[in-house]
């Protein structure tokens, strides 16, 4: 039953995790595209053109991939977690439900349109069209932001003979993280694709220095990822303070606090051991956490033991959290120096395209520590307070569970290392012609 | 009002407009080794601005049985585990070389046509598997699983079908005529499954069985055999006369293949009504809680006439034949 569990969650966190990258990148890409079009109507150069048709490429290419990947996940939802729709299933399928009719129809319908149809309609409908993909992926992430906030803090259901169903609706969408938590999302995916855009350009123009368009993108993007990297920097700190308020046993695991106390420091560094409850080697700022958690120097933080024996595991959430920040504090660096030494347009070193093109992916390593943090930092909840994940688990054996993984995996692998390098090469060839 | 019946109608909507929209993409992409090059380009160009789309309904019609029928969800895909996932590594596969292939060059594009058309013909060979074991009510067995690699033989037939009549509607000149000759073959397949299917369940479900062979109520319930033979007669003749150039509308073939999966589709719902699944669980029995299937259908009725809108629209946009150079 262990291994079952083990396995169901192995793949479903594979499988998920390998699906947000994609969406992570168009949601906010699809905003792109929308600027880069708007940008070749208003100034009818050409270099916006063809900037625009190499994106959307681009962006089908990863929209592709977000598709066939999310109806794998429309169905693992029923196949390793068919406890999960029996019990709460009247709130989670209705949201689900929502995303569908609201967002992807909409969204593969006018990408259509976006990709074959410049020739084919009048400008205006081509701008509205890449304007409802853009907003189709908004309205995609508003939906299933608000389904997983409701399963990290829950308000608003009522039980009726054992099924949690929905009371009130607004509270149910609009739970108490929820706000946050869309934020922090919506502004991962600007970073995310605001990298990817800087990254692809900067490499193009290593390989075709005279390339306007690329130029225009790379400042597009280095732009974009500097107003929005504070931006996120202090919504992370209010979705920690939620989370802080909701979830208080997550913020102890991130911080490697085992025991309560009173003046905690902050742990910068160290190796939590999860056997001995204590973290060895570790680097600490004196009553850090204290202050920064409760304001008070000598303020009491609750440790991991509080919470026992419901708590999530350290070490992912530790070394995840680090991660995330490390790169967030790096990408404010980046983007800011970027910004001022291409200031009034000048052309970026080789240097800064150098660094650009390795910061190309950095979004997906932050959103995917995030996402490892928040999730597994839910745990051993499913949905916190209702629903324990061992509980939710279907009785597909081990053995087909273990078959279906290697197929995924295998797959996966073929799909991401083949993405990679036509991104790569496609980038390259806009840069020859 | 009896909200499980809506789900169920929604649902086998979703199921049959998925079938026949994603049906005769998936068929393109399996008759693509048949075609030359230019071809091949022309042939994904018909289905490109139309494939992403196609299959959202695969994920509305599971969204539905996920949202209205949970219990149901749960026993037909645990039943369903493997080919499930064979079909969805298959449509990843098909999906993202797809894209791929239209980027790649030399021996890169022609590994990305040759998984397109694996990932097509896997995906469509286990939704027949999937059907086969689904109507047979998931029975273990040697003969079982033969018979379900049958339907999935002929559920490959049958969207080959779809693939060819779509292109006879879609391309002009060489092309639609071998288009033309494919079609004939792929109605030879469907013409197998419908006959097995129909032989199947009622030997194998007594429920059907009785529905099915009560009269005189059998009288009346053999106009859709008798439509379905009429439609594929028809499909025969009218693909006939275009392959002998003595004209005819390019979309009649489409519009009786879609004919032929319609009634076939009505006479499966009928036989499996009011089952989720087969003399199991009826769709009263794994219906979610009123409280969902209120709050999803509010949501359906206002959205699904917008959906069928625009969808419309996007046919209208890229209507008549279809040019190689996608991209441009």
């Amino acid at each position: 039953m262990d291994d079952a569990l083990f396995l169901a969650r192995a793949q479903f966190g594979l499988n998920i995790g390998f699906h947000i990258m994609f969406p992570a990148l168009t949601i906010a890409l699809a905003w792109f595209l929308f600027g880069f079009r708007v940008a070749y109507q208003r100034t009818r150069d050409a270099a916006w053109l063809a900037t625009y048709k190499l994106w959307v490429k681009i962006f089908a290419l990863t929209f592709a991939m977000g598709v066939v990947t999310g109806v794998v996940m429309s169905f693992q939802f029923g196949t390793n977690w068919p406890r999960y729709m029996t019990t709460v299933g009247a709130i989670a399928g209705p949201l689900l439900s929502y995303e569908v009719l609201t967002a992807f129809f909409l969204e593969a319908t006018f990408l259509g349109v976006m990709l074959f149809g410049m020739n084919r309609v009048p400008d205006w409908m081509h701008i509205t069209a890449s304007a409802l993909v853009a907003f189709g992926t908004t309205v995609s992430a508003f939906w299933i932001l608000a389904l997983n906030s409701w399963m990290h803090t829950p308000t608003g259901q009522v039980i009726d003979a054992g099924q949690v169903i929905a009371g009130d609706w607004l509270q149910v969408i609009f739970n108490p993280s929820f706000p946050y938590r869309l934020t922090h999302m919506l502004l991962a995916s600007g970073l995310t694709a605001s990298f990817v855009v800087a990254g692809l350009s900067a490499w193009r123009l290593l390989r075709a220095p005279a390339d306007g368009g690329a130029a225009k993108t790379l400042r597009a993007g280095v732009l974009t990822a500097a107003v929005l990297i504070p931006a996120q920097i202090y919504v992370g700190d209010l979705h920690g303070l939620n989370t802080l308020e909701h979830q208080p046993a997550k913020i102890a695991a991130i911080e490697a606090l085992w025991h309560t106390e009173r003046g905690a420091p902050l742990v910068l560094f160290a190796i939590p051991d999860e056997d001995q409850h204590r973290n060895d080697f570790s680097i600490e700022l004196p009553y850090g956490a204290s202050l920064i958690l409760t304001h008070q120097a000598r303020g009491e933080v609750k440790g991991l033991d509080h919470f026992e024996p419901d708590r999530p595991p350290v070490a992912p959430l530790f070394y995840g959290f680090r991660l995330m920040v490390g790169i967030g504090v790096l990408m404010l660096l980046v983007s800011w120096t970027a910004s001022w030494v291409t200031r009034r347009a000048r052309a970026a070193p080789r240097w800064l395209l150098w660094v650009l093109a390795g910061f190309t992916f950095s979004g997906w390593v932050a959103t995917l520590a995030g996402w490892i943090v928040t999730e597994v930092g839910r745990q051993p909840w499913l949905v916190t307070g209702l629903l324990r994940t061992r509980d939710a688990v279907g009785d597909i054996s081990g053995a087909q569970l273990g078959a279906s993984l290697t197929g995924y995996v295998l797959t996966y692998a073929t799909l991401l290392i083949a993405y990679l390098v036509v991104l790569t090469h496609m980038a390259g060839e806009g840069a020859r012609s | 009002m009896d909200l499980p019946l809506i789900f169920l109608g929604l649902m086998g909507a979703s199921v049959l407009a998925y079938v026949v929209l994603d049906g005769y993409d998936l068929g393109v992409g399996m008759l693509m080794p048949a075609a030359s090059d230019e071809e091949q380009s022309v042939m994904v160009a018909s289905i490109g601005p139309f494939w992403d789309a196609n299959e959202t309904w695969l994920v509305l019609g599971i969204g539905i049985l996920l949202t209205a029928f949970p219990l149901a969800h749960g026993v037909v895909l645990g039943a369903l585990y493997l080919p499930v996932v064979a079909m969805l590594i298959g449509l990843m596969l098909r999906g993202v070389a797809f894209e791929l292939r239209v980027k790649a060059l030399g021996w890169h594009r022609e590994l990305w046509n040759w998984l397109f058309w694996a990932g097509s013909f896997a995906a469509s060979f286990f939704q027949g598997v999937m059907l086969g074991r689904y109507i047979t009510g998931f029975e273990r067995g040697f003969f079982y699983w033969v018979f379900a690699m049958l339907v999935g033989a002929s559920l490959c037939g049958g969207y080959v079908l779809l693939g060819a009549t779509w292109l006879i509607l879609k391309t002009e000149g060489a092309l639609q005529k071998k288009a033309l000759a494919w079609a004939r073959w792929g109605l030879l397949w469907v013409a197998l499954g419908v006959m097995l299917v129909s032989v199947a369940t009622p030997l194998i479900s007594e429920t059907v069985r009785h529905k099915w062979f009560d009269f005189p109520r059998t009288l009346a319930l053999m106009a859709l055999p008798a439509a379905t033979l009429a439609a594929g007669a028809w499909l025969w003749i009218v693909t006939g006369r275009m392959t002998r150039g003595e004209g005819g509308n390019d979309g009649r073939p489409f519009a009786a293949a879609v004919a032929i999966f319609t009634l076939a589709f009505l006479g499966l719902a009928y036989s499996i009504y009011p089952y989720v699944v087969i003399d199991r669980l009826t769709m009263w029995e794994a219906a979610a809680h009123p409280s969902a299937l209120k709050a999803v259908l509010a949501g359906a009725l206002v959205v699904l006439p917008f959906i069928v809108f625009y969808t419309v629209l996007s046919y209208r946009i890229f209507r008549g034949k279809a040019k190689a150079g996608l991209y441009d």
